[in-house]
């Protein structure tokens, strides 16, 4: 299938709440597609595939993520390293680095139609936060500027699958993945479960207010990959007639 | 706002916090209000606009590359200002120190929606800060606060001059065109916010004998009679 034959309509942006009111152009051509999931779910390895794939088929694609902006990316690693900023502080520092990416990468992708695949979005935020004790509802509105994707994925894993795929990374849990900075448990093991079933919880609370789609990331790459690929290709073919 | 605290502890200090736009005369009233307060032996707290060490420094990268969209400019701005709150403000209002604010989220209301954010957005996002025991406005004619910061400035800043608006390509009309919009949203918060209303044109000490006498309808009065003594109740 060609891709360059097909024509596409712009539509009208979506967004979660207010919008972004001082936009001019409000018309996109390209699709949104999110890819969540913990670290070590796989969320990259799949982006990477899909990527390839989309390519090969003729789309444009385009790669985001979270923490990638030029504003925000390093105040925030620093923040991290020293511990030194607040729960809101940092909710909000997050919102700054994914308001760039969104304007800058996003918004101008869509508009000259590009695919962009999303190594996470806004959920992983809210999620984060609301674990820390922040209000959900304080983060939805926080986050009414963010356009609505028109699929998210979320790639469930077991945390006892996670931790091992974890340690064939890294040998290390990662301080803030295993919620170190919350005192779940002394025992850094313990505290990484714990901790990954909290945000896992949370992103089954979320999943019909932001229509996530729940895909079992416990399975071998491959599998996991062909499942997102005939959803995501599926998806692309239905809306081709619109 | 928040009016009074879901926290078990109550909010022993007060909030006293300046608004008005660059060259109102604000901060030079509440360096004034500070110093007498330290004076008469009043535990103050000093904070202002854009200061937090972690954040100021992306912010002023920022601003200096005109990398700033409207929605970043006004999260930058609340991470600053959410630095400050939860580890100065508010846990020294709890501690019943007179926290004095130079500009509050005020500030970002008029700022970020003359730059277009949506109003109701912006005032979410601040949705967590308390409201404070007073709120002066000092109220300016634009020309005049506008002669009192050209006077003194070779050159403004482009986000300053509000240039990312596109009002006009001199950044001194821009300026201009800028700060009376910020004036209009102040003004359309005076009531609503219940703003105290500092005539900004009347002289400095005119303006800080009217800023002491509502200051005592909210501290307790025995307090600043007795002098001195630092630390002791007040």
């Amino acid at each position: 299938m060609k891709q360059s034959q097909i024509r596409v309509e712009p539509r009208p942006i979506r967004y979660y709440g207010k919008g972004i009111p001082y936009l001019e152009d409000r018309e996109v051509k390209g699709r949104l597609i999110v890819i969540e999931g913990p670290d070590a779910s796989g969320r990259s390895t799949q982006i990477g595939l899909i990527s390839a794939k989309l390519e090969a088929d003729g789309h444009a694609v385009l790669n985001t993520g979270l923490k990638r902006s030029e504003l925000a990316s390093e105040g925030i690693m620093e923040a991290k390293r020293e511990h030194i900023l607040g729960r809101r502080t940092m909710s909000l520092f997050y919102a700054a680095d994914f308001a760039d990416q969104l304007e800058n990468k996003i918004i101008p992708a869509l508009r000259a139609g590009y695919i962009v695949l999303a190594d996470r979005y806004i959920y992983t935020l809210i999620a984060r936060a609301a674990v820390r004790g922040e209000s959900r509802r304080w983060s939805h509105q926080l986050f009414g500027f963010a356009i609505m994707p028109d699929l998210v994925f979320y790639l469930d894993v077991d945390p006892n699958e996670l931790v091992h795929r974890v340690f064939q990374k890294n040998k290390v849990l990662d301080y803030y993945e295993s919620g170190a900075d919350l005192g779940l448990s002394a025992d850094m093991y313990e505290s990484f479960i714990i901790y990954q079933r909290l945000i896992a919880r949370e992103f089954r609370g979320m999943q019909r207010r932001y229509n996530l789609l729940l895909v079992n990331g416990n399975r071998p790459v491959p599998e996991t990959n062909a499942d997102l690929q005939n959803k995501i290709d599926y998806f692309l073919g239905s809306v081709r007639g619109q | 706002m928040k009016k009074e605290k879901e926290s078990k502890f109550a909010v022993k200090g007060k909030l006293i916090i300046v608004e008005g736009v660059d060259g109102s005369g604000k901060s030079t009233q509440i360096r004034l209000l500070e110093t007498w307060l330290r004076y008469v032996g009043v535990p103050v707290f000093f904070t202002e606009w854009n200061s937090s060490p972690e954040v100021k420094e992306i912010i002023s990268k920022g601003k200096k590359r005109n990398l700033l969209t409207p929605t970043t400019f006004s999260l930058l701005h609340a991470t600053d200002f959410a630095a400050r709150y939860e580890r100065n403000i508010f846990p020294l209002l709890r501690a019943g120190y007179v926290v004095l604010a130079d500009r509050y989220v005020y500030t970002a209301f008029a700022r970020d929606v003359v730059r277009g954010c949506s109003p109701e957005w912006v005032r979410h996002v601040y949705g967590f800060a308390v409201k404070p025991d007073i709120a002066f406005y000092f109220r300016v004619p634009v020309e005049i606060s506008f002669d009192r910061i050209v006077k003194n400035r070779p050159k403004l800043k482009y986000y300053e001059a509000g240039m990312d608006l596109n009002l006009s390509n001199d950044p001194y009309e821009s300026y201009r065109i800028f700060q009376s919009r910020i004036v209009e949203e102040y003004e359309s918060m005076v009531d609503s916010e219940g703003f105290t209303v500092i005539d900004g044109t009347a002289d400095i000490e005119e303006q800080q004998k009217q800023v002491r006498e509502k200051i005592m309808h909210v501290l307790p009065r025995q307090g600043l009679k007795r002098s001195a003594g630092a630390g002791g109740k007040w």
